[in-house]
């Protein structure tokens, strides 16, 4: 016991330790950062102003989070519609070839996900695999023009960020007990009531955190845009970078990442309500 | 004229990959009677309930409410209703959103919903809870808000699956008797499953015994119990002792059965014949022990053989007596004013034997 409990110790430790240099600290500085004026040669000046944050209301900016919101959004809702239903069928299936579609959707994570976007243009452009062969099948008669437009960057984010949305659905979906809509069914419901006012709400969780785990990287994932995408097609996450490594406005940068992070903090917070409205309390629970 | 049964299963088989869950089962189930089926584990019983309910459809054969065909009809279309074993209540809905539910289901307005839910509240006596979520209410709780949800909406048959097995004795006397009051105050047709035959006995109007996914006999707990059709039976609803023997003799109504050499009087139901083999049987408390050579008031055959243990059990003694032929039975004898010699010792020499038609001869 003494044993396994000094284990532990070192390992919340050493994790604390990682945490603390790595995220906390850095972070910190990134706070402190937004709050300091810009200065062309060191970068920033240690002057404390709000100027940053009022950047932030600016008519670019606005319109690169109205752009950025949009595609977040337009990805999350088609993540959303087509893991529902892989999530729904991932439980139902044997649990051997349930094994082997999980294994299949985790391989990628081995590869970078910048290197899996390259293979994306090698996919999407003009004398690309895709095109390529719909010529061949006779089909088009002029290659398609899908790289470099807004459907490409939806099938990168969907592309990268689907597994996000599957992993927590299939966590709340195994969770709801086959007893419930026999239930339901039994006191009268149809299949769409079944679904509404049973399936959805209680697997709803689910739904909230797949949903916050593709919208927020969404936001930015700047180089899908940057290597898929048109010009139109900015990120939050593309204004950032741009700010650290092309103008050199740090300060603007870290007010727009604390903005993110605020944003993240709401939202997991819209998901904390949401889970104690459906929590169970051990569901099935007896006496 | 016969009578129409609300429900009617005929020839039903259910298969589930190589096991045959239910086998060419026939039941009728009358409009008001509290129907028990009774078997062991895996016996089939769940698997009747949902076929009646609708959630499986049977491989062969046809159920019918009051002659109207049902088998392909879904479960949200039957005017049946479930107590799940699991309770299976709703975990993001209060206890009075769950009542409603079938009613909201049916399009009811609000007002007749809220009057409605309010009176199975009260029936199930819930008042006062209507705010709290399943996680949390006791188990008990639980079980009437499983219970009100169902009955709310007026089915003309209630499908209870093992519905007390989650409870602990106590609260199981109770909600049996609760169970009980509910079938009189509502006049619902109940099917009740359960493999305690102690609770079985004492519920039901009729219990129909089930085995390996056949119906081994159908009747009221008296029969059941005291006239079983066969071993599986007589074993299954309580204690039982076997004796082997062999008609030697038949008379009008009644037959002489030689056991361990002991000629018997029986009653014969049976058209027995003379040299067939035949089993006994007899409850612990259909035995009489009396005091070795004395046999039963000093007259008639009777079996001889000493008591291994004595327990005493406050209303009961209980005797556990291996006879000179080498054979274990049990006996139970209740205290009375007559008899005041029902406590043996342990050791003790005695004679067993019975009174005549109190035995089953199989
Ligand atoms: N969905 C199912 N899939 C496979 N086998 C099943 C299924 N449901 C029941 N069975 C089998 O059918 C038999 C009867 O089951 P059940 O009706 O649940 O029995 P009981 O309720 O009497 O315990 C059992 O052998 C059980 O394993
Ligand atoms: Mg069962």
């Amino acid at each position: 016991m003494v044993r396994k409990s000094r284990f532990r110790n070192v390992a919340v430790g050493v994790t604390l330790l990682w945490i603390t240099l790595f995220v906390i600290i850095p972070y910190l500085f990134v706070v402190v950062v937004s709050f300091l004026e810009r200065d062309s040669m060191h970068l920033i000046r240690w002057v404390f102003t709000l100027e940053h944050y009022r950047e932030l209301f600016s008519p670019v900016f606005l319109a690169v989070c109205r752009n950025s919101f949009f595609l977040a959004f337009v990805t999350t809702v088609i993540a959303l519609i087509l893991a529902y239903p892989f999530a729904f069928i991932l439980n139902r299936i044997p649990e051997k070839t349930r094994r082997f579609l999980i294994l299949l959707m985790i391989i990628p994570f081995w590869t970078s996900s910048l290197i899996r976007t390259y293979a994306l243009i090698i996919l999407f452009k003009a004398n690309g695999i895709i095109n390529t062969f719909l010529l061949w099948l006779g089909i088009i008669e002029q290659p398609l023009n899908i790289l470099y437009t807004e459907v490409a960057v939806f099938v990168g984010l969907v592309y990268t960020l689907l597994p996000f949305m599957i992993l927590p659905l299939y966590a709340s979906i195994q969770r709801l007990e086959p007893q419930l809509v026999e239930a339901a069914r039994d006191l009268g419901a149809t299949t769409k009531a079944v679904f509404l006012d049973i399936v959805l709400p209680i697997t709803m969780p689910g739904i909230i955190a797949g949903c916050i785990m593709v919208f927020l990287p969404a936001l930015g994932l700047f180089y899908i845009p940057d290597l898929l995408g048109g010009a139109r097609s900015m990120l939050i996450g593309n204004f950032i970078k741009n700010q650290f490594l092309t103008t050199g406005n740090w300060p603007l940068g870290s007010a727009a990442s604390v903005l993110l992070t605020l944003l993240m903090v709401l939202f997991l917070y819209g998901y904390y309500l949401s889970a104690r409205r459906t929590s169970t309390g051990g569901m099935g629970r007896i006496a | 004229m016969e009578k129409v049964p609300i429900v009617r299963l005929r020839g039903v088989t259910k298969r589930f990959d190589d096991v045959v869950a239910v086998d060419t089962l026939d039941l009728d189930i009358y409009e008001g009677e509290f129907l028990t089926l009774l078997g062991p584990s895996g016996c089939g019983k769940t698997t009747v309930l949902r076929i009646i309910a609708g959630f499986e459809t049977p491989d062969t054969g046809e159920i019918f409410m009051n002659g109207d065909r049902l088998t392909n009809i879904p479960p949200n279309k039957r005017n049946v209703n479930t107590v799940f074993q699991s309770y299976a209540l709703f975990p993001h809905m209060n206890v009075f959103d769950n009542i409603a539910f079938g009613l909201k289901m049916k399009q009811c307005d609000k007002k007749s919903i809220q009057e409605e839910v309010r009176r199975a509240i009260d029936i199930v006596k819930l008042s006062g809870l209507e705010q709290r979520r399943p996680f949390q209410l006791s188990g008990g709780q639980q079980q009437r808000v499983a219970m009100a949800r169902a009955i709310v909406n007026k089915p003309k048959v209630l499908l209870l699956d093992e519905p007390l097995s989650a409870l602990d004795y106590r609260l199981r006397q109770e909600m049996q008797l609760e169970l009980k009051r509910l079938h009189r105050q509502l006049g619902i047709t109940f099917v009740f499953v359960t493999h305690d035959q102690v609770e079985a006995i004492s519920m039901s109007d009729r219990i129909a015994v089930m085995n390996e996914g056949r119906i081994e006999q159908i009747g009221t707990p008296i029969t059941i119990y005291e006239e079983p059709d066969n071993m599986f039976v007589a074993r299954f609803v309580g204690e039982i002792n076997v004796f082997d023997g062999r008609v030697k003799h038949v008379e009008n109504g009644s037959a002489q059965v030689d056991i361990h050499g002991q000629r018997f009087k029986v009653q014969n139901k049976k058209n027995l014949f003379p040299g067939q083999d035949v089993t006994v049987l007899l409850r612990p408390e259909d035995i009489m022990v009396s005091p070795n050579g004395n046999g039963s008031g000093g007259e008639g055959p009777a079996l001889s053989g000493s008591v291994d243990e004595v327990i005493y059990k406050g209303k009961t003694v209980d005797l556990i007596i291996t006879l000179d032929q080498g054979e274990t039975i049990f006996v139970t004898q209740f205290f009375n004013e007559d008899q005041e010699n029902v406590v043996y010792s342990q050791g003790q020499r005695v004679d067993v034997d019975w009174l005549y038609g109190w035995e089953v001869v199989l």
